[in-house]
């Protein structure tokens, strides 16, 4: 859709409209980054001033030390940060693995497994979280359990609670075969003609040429395994296994008045996000394109 | 031929390896599950005892469950308000930024951002936005000399502020997945229609509109499954109060099934609620295919 209308005047005037809106939107969604980093380094009576200062007049960096001081933030980062890079690795691998299954070798099952691992993908969350529990509960051999799942926690209150529901997201499996669905079949011919092995054909002719999908792969499962909360809150009781979304939570519930720090714990777990988000940007509104066109 | 189909069962073997993995994790983490959902909410499950089956108990006294009837209100008076406007500014933001103007990548960036953020940590800093006397919002409010209400706390403004939080956060996503539509409607169309005489609005409502309403369909199915399972904003947000105006059915199955470990009653709760999502979904599905236009 151009622009339609004759004069060079008509046009700056319509051109100018334009950005001004666009400016003004996106003003208005980053006001609440603005505010809250605005907040955590403001010391208390400049955070309770009226009318809004705008621009801090001294600046504090004891929100930070105190939102780490006060709960143990440290070891929370920690322990999310070892859940969705886990989360992360766990999807690529076994995503790229039966993605690559189900897009390039022919086997009797592939369709019907697939439909169903697709049509699994409407059950909404909640049905399988209590039967779910009960599982964890009684994998056997984990968590001091006997041969027959009982006797101990199994996988609750461990990371691996955690981890294995989620180690091979139907997501995972089916943004990677539509990708590798895009990739030529000869290569494959190619190779087997030569004799080579399929695991090898996979691992070293096919999934390096999947980089975009893998970066935008693992931007969304680190997004995910970063930012859930109901699950690890079900499954981790233990404080030091806590994550940072847990973490977070509970200090703003019990620093309801101080703010201060409440906005500096709610920025370091916006942050290991945005940092990725901003490195790998082109391959991720690619990625995102990519999968809603073709969902 | 022999050696052929020697190829072709190698094939299909190496196929079986690679997807065993999710196969195996699908089976043990949403199969059985699922199963044992439906089966728990014909018993009276509570972790500490054996559990009976008590037939269709659980159904029965969820027929008689107000506060649960009450959780269904809220969660619909939400998705009502909810969901026509996330598609409403997710179009206007995604029409908005489709032409290839300088800067235009800027500000795709910019109204991407709330999405990145964890549902708890973007709803800590909007307790802090909607605090009632120091908040941002109504610091804002003021400078056009209104009053802004006690968000939070007040029984008409809660649900309010929960879709104004999640309409934040949401919105880029879905403009990402528009952006994605725009791209696939073909150019020859607006042409012709320019020839035939056709302004703006005609283009919008003879070609774009209709050739968007797989994305649509799309973006509607989402948003809804989605505001159905409402939880982490309002947790966090509001605790479900006040008076439990924004307490919603995942909220209270949580605390049904983890809190007072009824998980029997719990899974009922939940299946009704996989109902309810699964009949929302079969009549968007419906309206999407329908002739007229929703909007």
């Amino acid at each position: 859709m151009g622009v339609t209308g004759g004069s060079a005047l008509k046009r700056g005037i319509n051109k100018s409209i334009y950005y001004i809106v666009c400016i003004v939107i996106a003003v208005a969604m980053f006001l609440p980054f603005y505010w809250s980093v605005l907040t955590s380094l403001k010391p208390d009576e400049e955070i309770f001033a009226m009318p809004i200062q705008w621009f801090p007049k001294h600046l504090t960096f004891d929100h930070y030390r105190k939102a780490f001081s006060t709960v143990p933030f440290a070891l929370f980062f920690w322990n999310s940060l070892v859940l969705a890079v886990s989360g992360v690795l766990a999807n690529l691998f076994f995503g790229s693995l039966s993605g690559y299954a189900f897009a390039k070798l022919k086997f009797r099952l592939n369709k019907p497994v697939f439909r169903v691992l697709l049509a699994a993908m409407m059950i909404p969350g909640i049905v399988t979280m209590i039967p779910t529990v009960y599982v964890m509960r009684h994998i056997p051999f984990a968590g001091g359990n006997d041969l027959f799942g009982s006797g101990g926690n199994g996988l609750m209150n461990s990371f691996w609670g955690i981890i294995l529901p989620g180690a091979s997201g139907t997501f995972a499996v089916f943004f990677m075969r539509q990708f590798f669905l895009t990739l030529p079949s000869d290569m494959l011919e190619m190779a087997r003609i030569e004799g080579c092995g399929e695991f090898k054909i996979f691992w070293r002719i096919y999934l390096p040429l999947t980089k975009p999908a893998l970066a935008t792969l693992s931007i969304f499962t680190f997004q995910a395994g970063w930012n859930s909360f109901l699950w690890p809150m079900i499954v981790l009781n233990d404080p030091d296994k806590a994550t940072i979304q847990m973490g977070l939570q509970a200090f703003s519930y019990n620093f309801q008045t101080d703010y201060g720090p409440m906005m500096a714990g709610a920025l370091v777990a916006i942050l290991p996000i945005l940092v990725l988000f901003l490195a790998l940007q082109r391959y991720f509104v690619q990625g995102i394109a990519f999968s809603g066109i073709k969902g | 031929m022999a050696s052929m189909r020697k190829v072709e069962r190698h094939q299909a073997r190496t196929a079986y390896l690679f997807i065993t993995p999710t196969v195996l994790l699908f089976v043990v983490f949403t199969i059985i599950p699922v199963v044992m959902a439906l089966y728990l909410s014909f018993t009276n499950y509570d972790v500490l005892s054996r559990n009976d089956w008590i037939g269709l108990d659980n159904y029965r006294r969820l027929a008689h469950d107000d506060l649960l009837w009450k959780t269904f209100r809220n969660v619909f008076l939400y998705s009502l308000i909810f969901v026509p406007l996330n598609i409403l500014i997710s179009l206007l933001l995604g029409l908005l930024l489709s032409r290839a103007w300088r800067g235009v990548k800027l500000f795709r960036t910019f109204y991407y951002l709330p999405t990145l953020t964890s549902a708890v940590a973007a709803a800590t800093v909007w307790i802090w936005l909607l605090h009632p006397e120091f908040g941002l919002i109504n610091g804002l409010l003021s400078y056009v000399g209104i009053t802004g209400p006690a968000w939070l706390s007040e029984t008409r403004t809660a649900m309010l502020s929960i879709v104004l939080l999640t309409l934040w956060q949401s919105v880029g996503s879905n403009m990402i997945i528009y952006l994605a539509g725009l791209q696939g409607v073909p150019d020859y169309l607006y042409e012709s229609a320019r020839l035939d005489g056709a302004n703006k609005m005609d283009c919008f409502r003879y070609i774009t509109w209709p050739q968007l309403r797989p994305t649509t369909f799309l973006v509607s199915t989402m948003a809804i499954i989605g505001a159905l399972q409402l939880f982490d904003q309002a947790f966090v947000l509001t605790q479900g109060g006040p008076a439990n105006v924004t307490k919603t059915p995942v909220y209270l199955i949580y605390q049904q099934g983890f809190n007072q470990l009824q998980m029997g009653y719990a899974s009922a709760q939940a299946f009704v609620l996989a109902m309810a999502i699964l009949v929302f979904s079969l009549i968007n599905m419906r309206i999407s295919k329908a002739e007229e236009s929703v909007i």
